[in-house]
């Protein structure tokens, strides 16, 4: 759906490999500053200023009141309070809760999950046809598109009247009248997480279709020869095998999914109401739409927190890596 | 043939209703996946059917009564011209260039320091650069606008296209350095180490040897770049303020929010939006899914 595949984890064989080789002959053995400042200034310059600078700002930003978005009352945890009393944000009170938070929540949960299950039973499926190349394209083409344009193509197959939206149509047929996908609270979410789904199915397939074919020959053979059924294959042979993959493919997406913006931006506009904001909406509704810099950068910083757990993961993983 | 495939042959049933049942199995198998194609491939379609029809007929039946289906070029002639998507598909091209050029060129030398270069503290150095893979661009939003505003107004940059360019190429940083030093530090130290005897200057090796090895998986990278910057709304919502400098993913935002229900202009925006990266993505197939799964298998 347009997402960055978010680099989740790092390349495992080839730094390994390497790191080792390239080590003993790592260029002469004295520094060259000269060389290396040349080299690095101009990602350096830019790195500083773009991220370094402005993610310490935004820190600090989210402890003042930041009228303009410039440095003015300081508030402390004001921001912080106002943002988890805010219902819109997070609302536990109700069942089920309800929240640009809690939204991401049910789409890390739905989402993820139908995508690994989804992109596993379709490359398992996919490899027993002479077509899979074929099957694998169809599936992988909504990546390579704007979420902008994955919005338009389901706004129209979501549209409430029955001689445009194709789902309705098909409800009609059944003497079912139109659902208003988007714009019923009880199912906006259901029917964004959809578009989500179907738009990142393909990655997954591509990825795991991968995995499954590194899994030895011998293995799955050996196992029918014993007599296991094909279910039995897949769920006691396959799945184990490629549960590295499949943790690595969860991170990429729940990443996605706290950087989720575009699609619900263009589907919805977070509506009807606020039912299907999310964090990253949140964000920038409350920064450039409300103009409440200081708040902004609060909800900016939870985004931040959230990922930490995920950064420090991968960071600790290279660097075990790299230094072997 | 695919491995499983194969296995599969390889372990044929051989009594006749163990026979039956695999075929059933597997028809079972090719009508999953035609539901697979259909569910992937109708969406599209519709909208592609659609941005042919008439706006009479969109208002009257859907797309799928092919009974009497007339098509016409009409919606893309308005859309391009009086909704002003062409002026829109030249801003993109022109923000999407730059946007792939500039971090191909600086990634490239960044991560030739990194692999190639000794000085201290670079594995440090390194693992900072790998911290902001993952840091949300959202962080970097206000103190941006705010910098460009009060310490840089002369220069305006968010009412040009220099904004975005150095935006998009600064958040391309972390990941195309990590990117491509993981691919020239595979390459052959003697090979490096030969020339260096020679008294190639690192600019040298950089230039000679180390870019010209490693144009496969730079061009992958370019490819997912460029792709990252065409499809992109946040980023241009952010950093593009003036609307004569609006890419098409805001022409298209502003046509929605305008005419949500002018599924004619929509559906022809929405194919002049997609043309690109579809063309991309059937011409480059294999470097594309390189360079969109480069960062995340092994």
């Amino acid at each position: 759906m347009g997402l960055a595949p978010t680099p989740a984890v790092p390349q495992e064989r080839p730094i390994r490999a390497s790191t080792k080789a390239a080590r003993r002959a790592r260029g002469p053995e004295k520094p060259n500053y000269g060389s290396a400042i040349l080299f690095l200034l101009p990602a350096g310059v830019l790195l500083i200023v773009f991220l370094l600078y402005p993610t310490l700002y935004t820190i600090l930003l989210s402890f003042n009141r930041g009228r303009n978005g410039v440095f003015g009352t300081w508030v402390g945890l004001d921001n912080y309070t106002r943002l988890f009393s805010d219902p819109d944000f997070l609302n536990l009170g109700t069942f089920p809760p309800s929240g640009a938070l809690w939204n991401n929540v049910l789409w890390i949960i739905f989402y993820t999950s139908t995508v690994i299950a989804l992109g596993l039973v379709i490359s398992v499926i996919a490899a027993r046809v002479r077509y899979e190349a074929l099957i694998k394209a169809v599936v992988f083409v909504p990546m390579a598109i704007a979420a902008t344009a994955l919005a338009v193509i389901w706004k129209f197959v979501y549209a409430p009247d029955v001689n445009i939206g194709l789902l309705n149509a098909l409800l009609s047929v059944f003497a079912i009248s139109p659902i208003s996908w988007l714009g019923d609270q009880a199912v906006v979410n259901a029917a964004l997480i959809a578009v989500g789904v179907w738009g990142s199915v393909g990655f997954a397939t591509v990825i795991l279709s991968a995995a499954v074919k590194s899994i030895p020959n011998e293995i799955i053979e050996s196992a029918r020869v014993e007599g296991a059924s094909e279910r039995a294959v897949f769920f006691r042979i396959i799945i184990p095998m490629v549960s590295l993959p499949i943790s690595v493919l969860a991170v990429t997406l729940i990443v996605n999914v706290i950087k989720l913006f575009d699609l619900i931006y263009v589907m919805t506009a977070g509506g009807p109401g606020t039912a299907s904001r999310v964090i990253a909406f949140t964000m920038y509704q409350q920064a450039f739409q409300a103009g409440q810099y200081g708040y902004g950068s609060a909800v900016a910083v939870v985004m931040l927190i959230v990922l930490i757990p995920i950064i420090v993961f991968n960071v600790r993983r290279f660097r075990t890596q790299a230094v072997t | 043939m695919s491995a499983l495939a194969e296995t599969m042959a390889g372990s044929r049933p051989r009594t006749p209703a163990a026979r039956a049942v695999a075929a059933l199995n597997h028809s079972v198998v090719h009508v999953f996946l035609a539901l697979v194609a259909v569910i992937w491939l109708v969406p599209t379609l519709g909208l592609l059917v659609t941005s042919y029809r008439p706006r009479s007929d969109i208002q009257a039946t859907g797309w799928w009564d092919i009974v009497d289906l007339r098509l016409t070029l009409e919606n893309y002639r308005l859309v391009l011209d009086s909704q002003g998507m062409l002026h829109a598909f030249m801003n993109t091209v022109f923000i999407a260039v730059p946007s792939t050029l500039l971090p191909l060129a600086i990634c490239s030398l960044a991560a030739y320091a990194f692999s190639w270069v000794r000085f201290p503290f670079r594995d440090t150095l390194f693992l900072i650069v790998v911290t902001f893979l993952l840091v949300p661009v959202q962080v970097a939003f206000i103190p941006l606008l705010t910098l460009f505003r009060d310490v840089l107004p002369d220069l305006d940059l968010t009412g040009g296209f220099v904004a975005i360019w150095l935006a998009h190429t600064a958040f391309a940083l972390p990941f195309g350095i990590f990117l491509l030093r993981n691919i020239f530090i595979t390459l052959p130290p003697d090979m490096i180490e030969a020339a260096r005897l020679d008294g190639a200057s690192d600019w040298r090796v950089f230039r000679q040897i180390v870019i010209p090895v490693s144009v496969p998986a730079i061009a992958a990278y370019g490819i997912f770049q460029f792709l990252w910057v065409w499809n992109d709304l946040l980023m241009a919502l952010v950093f593009v303020q003036d609307n004569k400098n609006f890419p098409m993913t805001r022409a298209i935002q502003n046509l929605l929010s305008q005419y949500g229900t002018e599924w004619h202009l929509l559906a022809a925006g929405a194919f002049l939006l997609m043309v690109v990266p579809l063309i991309v993505f059937f011409s480059l197939q294999r470097y594309f899914v390189q360079g969109l799964l480069a960062g995340s298998i092994k």
